[in-house]
């Protein structure tokens, strides 16, 4: 495990790196120009564009640019803004409470509401599951931008029971303004989870080892959890991570869509006015996430399946 | 004979296949006594381990049964619940393949202990002590660091020990080994084997011992019952089967086996194919294939009779009784073409 856990490390340091130099260079290779977004669009004296050259580092070469970035970056320096002329980082850490909140909230309803109805399905075999297969198949089909338009239209304007836009002060006007962004987010991760939660159960049902339990006398919830479900957790906890994983990016469309003031909705403005230093900050702390939560799923099925670290012992 | 530990009685069972139902046992009777070992021999498909299957409500799910089955005179198909898992700790099983029958992400002292602990309410210690003293009686050293191993790092032979250790902590009176050995390499089939053999006895155990082998049943069996087509065609003392059986589906099932003592060019094989329940004729099942059949044997189905202290399911098994073998001992297979 320890040999496992330590190749796992090094791959993630790899990935980070690279995935930021993905980022950085990707800025760079954009179209526009932040000195046009620095002036506004008037014409400066020149010497007011050689100091803000020299303050953006704009005409040193490429690689310094991103060594001095990414130096930055590991000390927790990402910039400033050009726009709001505000310390990237600070921003970041103000937004990063809303997205955090959301997606942890979503990631509870998949697991939850997913785990919960696949294993609904695969114990109740006949109307139960036809009923849970047919409705997991429309909403796995939802993008969470309808799923958010549909349930703004439901609960929000026709039922009035939560609110449709902002984030709410407090916790649990937190929770109220999270809730719908929360389920949109969910919906269709929670109903592909529920689809393989129901296959595996089943499968792992009907294996011999399940089989053994039964013929040792095991009461039927005992060999349901500690067998078919304990050993279904691993193809579960595997989707389960990467659409969570996914919702890290999905998460931009839902709090552009509930007015969130998040690190997506954050992102997708500082990309439309070019804040450079805002998306090269925003879009490497995601991908940090994102790369963050995969790591985890692999070192969590390795956990739930001994087998998995074979590779790594002699 | 001491009174019966399990009784079958016309034990029928019939599973959907595709829409329809189909027969997979047939009238099977098979009584064991307390401490007892019965073989029960068979080829594939013959329903060996749909017997084994049906004695602790095992079979799969759409299954329907006839007759009687009695664990210490209860009958197994009203139990529910509670009393259903009673009898499921008291009767264990053996299964073939180990690797398949061992949860395979869960450490082998999970396995062992689940039983003490959901049945006993034992403490994962106290379960964990008496699994490494079981554990030692299999023949597996260091069980204390065994019970923190994988299923995946055991041998099969290790694997079939763990589980015949899980078998025997549950304390039963009567053990179902579904050809325990059948997936083993051939020494550590014989270890296993024996292992099976002596704590059997140690234990004053009942044993149903399913297997393909009639020499391996007779080695370990006090009787065996040979099953063909989802009947119950010979049962006898397990000595005798071999040199004097009394229905000709035996005598061809020891002819086919290779011996050590006798050179064979060629085994005697049985012509056609064994048949499955379902197939089977409204006569005697093995009828089509069998050398000494007479019209009568294609028209009736005979019954399991008492003879010579065993029984048989053959109309003519009193007239062939010796016939079956010739006088060096050999089985007589097609020599009958009257």
């Amino acid at each position: 495990m320890a040999s496992y856990l330590v190749r796992r490390l090094v791959m993630l340091a790899a990935t980070l790196l690279v995935s930021s130099l993905v980022v950085f260079a990707g800025l760079s290779a954009a179209p526009g120009d932040p000195l046009t977004t620095l002036s506004g669009g008037r014409s400066l004296p020149p010497q007011t564009v050689a100091l803000l050259v020299e303050r953006y580092h704009l005409n040193e070469p490429f690689l310094v640019r991103y060594a001095s970035w990414l130096g930055g970056a590991a000390r927790g320096d990402l910039g400033v803004s050009i726009q709001l002329r505000q310390d990237v980082s600070a921003l970041i850490a103000a937004r990063a409470g809303t997205t955090l909140g959301l997606i942890g909230y979503a990631a509870l309803i998949v697991v939850v509401a997913g785990v919960a109805a696949g294993l609904l399905a695969a114990l109740r075999p006949g109307t139960v599951d036809t009923v849970v297969v047919a409705a997991t198949a429309v909403v796995v089909a939802v993008p969470p931008f309808v799923a958010a338009m549909a349930l703004i239209g439901v609960f929000a304007v026709g039922l009035r029971w939560l609110p449709a836009l902002g984030d709410g002060a407090g916790l649990w006007d937190g929770v109220r303004h999270l809730t719908l962004p929360a389920l949109a987010l969910a919906a269709a991760a929670a109903a592909a989870v529920a689809r393989i939660t129901r296959t595996s159960v089943r499968e792992e049902l009907g294996r011999e080892h399940v089989q053994t339990a039964v013929a040792r006398g095991i009461p039927y919830a005992a060999v349901v959890r500690r067998h078919a479900l304990r050993n279904a957790a691993v193809p579960i906890g595997t989707l389960t991570g990467m659409t969570v994983a996914s919702m890290i990016a999905l998460a931009a469309v839902v709090e552009r869509a509930f007015g969130l003031s998040g690190l997506g909705a954050t992102l997708v403005n500082a990309a439309l006015s070019k804040d450079f230093a805002v998306v090269q900050g925003v879009s490497l702390v995601l991908v940090t996430a994102f790369v963050l939560v995969n790591t985890l799923v692999d070192v969590g099925a390795a956990l739930l399946d001994p087998r998995i670290t074979l590779g790594g012992r002699s | 004979m001491n009174a019966s530990l399990l009784d079958v009685e016309g034990l029928t069972v019939f599973l959907p296949v595709e829409g329809e139902e189909r027969p997979v046992l047939r009238d099977v009777s098979l009584s064991i006594a307390a401490g007892e070992a019965v073989g029960l021999v068979g080829e594939s498909g013959s329903g060996k381990s749909m017997t084994a299957r049906a004695i602790v409500r095992l079979l799969p799910p759409g299954a329907r049964t006839e007759g009687v089955i009695r664990y210490r005179g209860e009958d197994v198909g009203s139990l529910r619940g509670a009393a259903l898992r009673a009898l499921r700790t008291d009767v264990a099983m053996v299964f073939q393949d180990p690797r398949a029958h061992v949860n395979p992400v869960r450490t082998v002292g999970d396995f062992l202990t689940e039983g003490l602990r959901t049945h006993r309410r034992l403490s994962r210690r106290a379960a964990e002590e008496r699994a490494v003293r079981v554990l030692d009686e299999v023949g597996i050293a260091a069980g204390a660091r065994r019970l923190r191993q994988y299923p995946h790092e055991l041998s099969g032979g290790l694997l079939q020990r763990v589980m015949i250790a899980a078998a025997l902590l549950a304390e039963p009176r009567l053990l179902l080994a579904d050809e325990p050995t059948t997936a083993l390499d051939v020494t550590t089939q014989a270890e296993v084997m024996a292992l099976l053999d002596e704590l059997r006895r140690e234990r004053e155990l009942a044993l149903l011992f399913i297997t393909h082998d009639l020499e391996l049943a007779a080695a370990v069996c006090d009787r065996t019952a040979v099953m063909y087509a989802g009947r119950v065609m010979e049962v006898r003392a397990s000595a005798l089967l071999h040199d004097d059986p009394l229905h000709p589906y035996t005598a061809a099932l020891a002819a086919a086996r290779p011996s050590l003592a006798r050179r064979a060019d060629r085994l005697p094989a049985t012509p056609g194919r064994p048949l499955s329940a379902f197939e089977a004729p409204p006569g005697c099942a093995f009828g089509p294939r069998c050398a000494h059949a007479r019209d009568a044997c294609h028209e009736r189905r005979p019954e399991l009779l008492p003879l010579a202290g065993g029984q048989a399911a053959c109309a003519r098994a009193e007239e062939l009784r010796g016939l079956l073998r010739d006088r060096n001992g050999k089985p007589v297979v097609s020599h009958d073409h009257a």
